[in-house]
């Protein structure tokens, strides 16, 4: 924890003696603000982004960087990052499309053999990162780039190609399809069901980290980790649970894109673990750990979404989109850093 | 130094709740501590006192079961133990306050109150934290140590230096601590503060507590302790009861006088007799009373 970090809740019970300024000091406030700000502006700028039909492709551009963003979110609030979570999405992927496309398993228990895979990968990270003591930094980027790898060269290895396709053609496949690929319309929309899945992870997030032990224990030993131990907070457990959590997130990620396309490459979720971090950062999680939110961090996948799919409607060129993740990015950490010093200087 | 042996414990009908007898510890080839003793009986209140290094927190890290002591032994109610981790001995009833306190400063007061032993309600997978109950909790047990805090939600990082310090000692005391251990609890707080401190120490062991408190101050010792443990580069100076030494005596032995004369001559030999510095400490040296000999002689009796 930093100086910076104490003085900010050094300040916070003069900011929140009135209801008002309890709430401003809630970490997601700032990307509630960003969301609206640039729902209003594509509303008002472009003519399609506020229909039905609109809703449906940002929400579905948010879908799946919101469930890796509030995994991801828990994570950092825990106090650990994860490199290998966009990779993972692909691996879990291709891991279903080998088995069943390839070796004939039943798609079901591909889909299994997928989850179980992740989690270990998962616990793997964590295992590492708690019994060496390095920091999740390295020991992630390290299990990225071997994933990245093995999804390459083994996709190529088996069936000499570097995409899996023709998922349709799988027994049973439109059995799972439904769970992770489905939609319905609504007045001329189209809306996924992984925008359901989203939802509910970051409802089931929030509730675990504001109402159950478990929320407790990631805000502290992410917050101090020596103090979490010497009060006897199972530390161990519940960072390699967070890891896990995050594999598991990934997973679930894999297969929406795997049976919505019924095809995979690759390179799926490769250089992706940065917009999730990005996502979590403006949704107000500190770097330093101890301090964010699920809900602010699904916002920040909100405004991911709707400025992908806003840039698209306007037709700009959709490069512009990094730029403005980059400029987004600043902006939440100069924020905080000025809603700091600022309190700090004001003693 | 003369009294280097330590004190035998002082006989009493009813074993003391924890008793320490000629413990050591060495850290690989460093020998931090060795031949310790002392008693906690439960309702007193034993000081551990020592310079930078004496072996104050190696000296209660056995006893809250972080370090494993490499000689001696450890008694609970009279029967040797082992602890085997931290948590061993708290659940054996010995509570630790570290100087770090141990607490989450981002997270609300309540929040620090319940770490690792959160009050939860429901079964299975929808079981939730009791919020308003750990809330109500915290509010009153901060309330009955006469620490009034108007939110219990505010982090606990915005408190005091001395509310944080009885925080975590109304969170011992609340987790049925029988023995309550404080690691230099009033190094860092100014004279009110660690007044305040003291007087939760106090009541701490009006509730019936054995209370474990290590420091560098005498003058914090003193006014609360039943019983003093003097640490000298982890060997004991001796282990006294109240009656047996006076607070003089106790800072002359705390300062070391034959080491104060012995640190002036030899800064004069490189300074010069001139150095004020000097003059400072012979003078200080000069108005120790000479008391080591005569309190060690004193307890071993
Ligand atoms: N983990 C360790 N490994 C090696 N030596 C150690 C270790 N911990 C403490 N020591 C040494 O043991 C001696 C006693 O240290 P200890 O921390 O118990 O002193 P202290 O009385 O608590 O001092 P302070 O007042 O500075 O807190 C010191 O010389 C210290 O360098
Ligand atoms: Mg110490």
């Amino acid at each position: 924890m930093t100086t910076t970090d104490i003085v900010t809740v050094g300040n916070r019970p003069r900011l929140e003696s009135r209801p008002l300024r309890k709430i401003l000091a809630r970490p997601e406030i700032g990307a509630l603000v960003a969301a609206l700000a640039v729902m209003l502006f594509f509303s008002v700028y472009t003519s399609n982004f506020m229909t039905l039909s609109g809703a449906g492709v940002w929400l579905e551009s948010a879908s799946t960087f919101g469930i890796m963003a509030v995994a991801v979110a828990l994570l950092m609030i825990g106090g650990e990052f994860d490199l290998s979570a966009g990779v993972m999405t692909g691996f879990t992927a291709l891991i279903v499309g080998v088995l069943t496309s390839h070796y004939g398993l039943n798609i079901w228990v591909a889909v299994l053999v997928s989850l179980v895979a992740a989690l270990a990968v998962g616990a793997l990270n964590g295992f590492l990162v708690m019994r060496t003591g390095l920091p999740s930094f390295i020991v992630t980027l390290g299990t990225f780039f071997v994933l990245a790898g093995i999804d390459l060269a083994v996709t190529k290895l088996i069936t000499g190609q570097v995409a899996i396709q023709g998922m349709t053609n799988v027994p049973f496949y439109d059995s799972v399809q439904p769970l992770f690929g489905s939609s319905i319309q609504i007045g001329g929309g189209t809306f996924y069901v992984s925008v359901l899945w989203w939802f509910l992870a970051t409802i089931l997030a929030t509730w675990v980290l504001l109402r159950t032990r478990a929320g407790n224990w990631i805000f502290a030993v992410g917050g101090q980790l020596n103090s979490s131990r010497q009060v006897g907070v199972p530390v161990l457990k519940t960072k390699v649970g967070l890891f896990m959590t995050t594999a598991g997130a990934a997973w679930l990620v894999g297969m929406i894109s795997l049976f919505r396309t019924s095809t995979v490459q690759a390179n799926t979720g490769v250089g992706q673990e940065f917009i999730y971090i990005i996502c979590a950062v403006v949704g107000g999680c500190l770097l330093t750990g101890g301090f964010g939110s699920a809900i602010g961090a699904a916002l920040g996948a909100l405004i991911y979404g709707m400025v992908f799919q806003g840039i698209t409607f306007a037709q700009w060129d959709t490069n512009w989109l990094r730029t403005f993740l980059g400029a987004m990015l600043l902006l939440a950490v100069f924020l905080n850093h000025f809603v700091r010093t600022r309190a700090g200087g004001a003693r | 130094m003369s009294a280097t042996t330590p004190a035998p414990a002082v006989q009493r009908s009813a074993a003391p709740v924890v008793e320490v007898r000629d413990i050591g510890k060495s850290y690989g080839p460093v020998n931090a501590l060795s031949g310790v003793s002392t008693t906690v009986n439960a309702g007193e209140v034993t000081c551990v006192l020592g310079d930078n290094g004496a072996g104050k927190s190696t000296f209660i890290k056995i006893l809250a079961g972080v370090h494993t002591p490499s000689e001696g032994e450890l008694l609970l109610d009279g029967e040797p133990v082992r602890f085997s981790s931290p948590r061993a001995a708290l659940d054996a009833g010995i509570a630790t306050v570290y100087q770090d306190l141990a607490v989450v400063p981002l997270m609300p007061v309540w929040r620090n109150f319940f770490l690792g032993s959160e009050l939860t309600r429901g079964v299975g997978p929808f079981r939730s934290l009791d919020v308003k109950e750990m809330k109500r909790i915290t509010y009153t047990e901060l309330d009955n140590m006469g620490i009034d805090l108007r939110d219990v939600d505010q982090p606990i990082g915005t408190l005091s230096g001395g509310e944080r310090q009885c925080v975590a000692i109304a969170r011992a005391v609340y987790f049925g601590a029988r023995v309550l251990i404080l690691d230099e609890p009033t190094a860092a707080l100014g004279v009110k503060q660690s007044g305040v401190v003291l007087k939760y120490i106090a009541r701490s062991r009006d509730r019936g507590l054995g209370v474990v408190f290590i420091t560098h101050n005498p003058h914090h010792a003193y006014p609360v302790g039943d019983r003093f443990l003097l640490l000298n580069r982890g060997t004991s100076l001796g282990n006294f009861e109240k009656s047996e030494i006076t607070l003089g005596q106790l800072t002359s032995l705390m300062a070391g006088g034959a080491e104060l004369d012995s640190l002036a001559h030899e800064l004069e030999r490189e300074m010069g007799r001139d150095s004020s510095l000097v003059q400072q400490l012979e003078s200080e040296a000069e108005r120790l009373p000479d008391v080591v000999g005569e309190a060690g002689t004193r307890a071993r009796e």
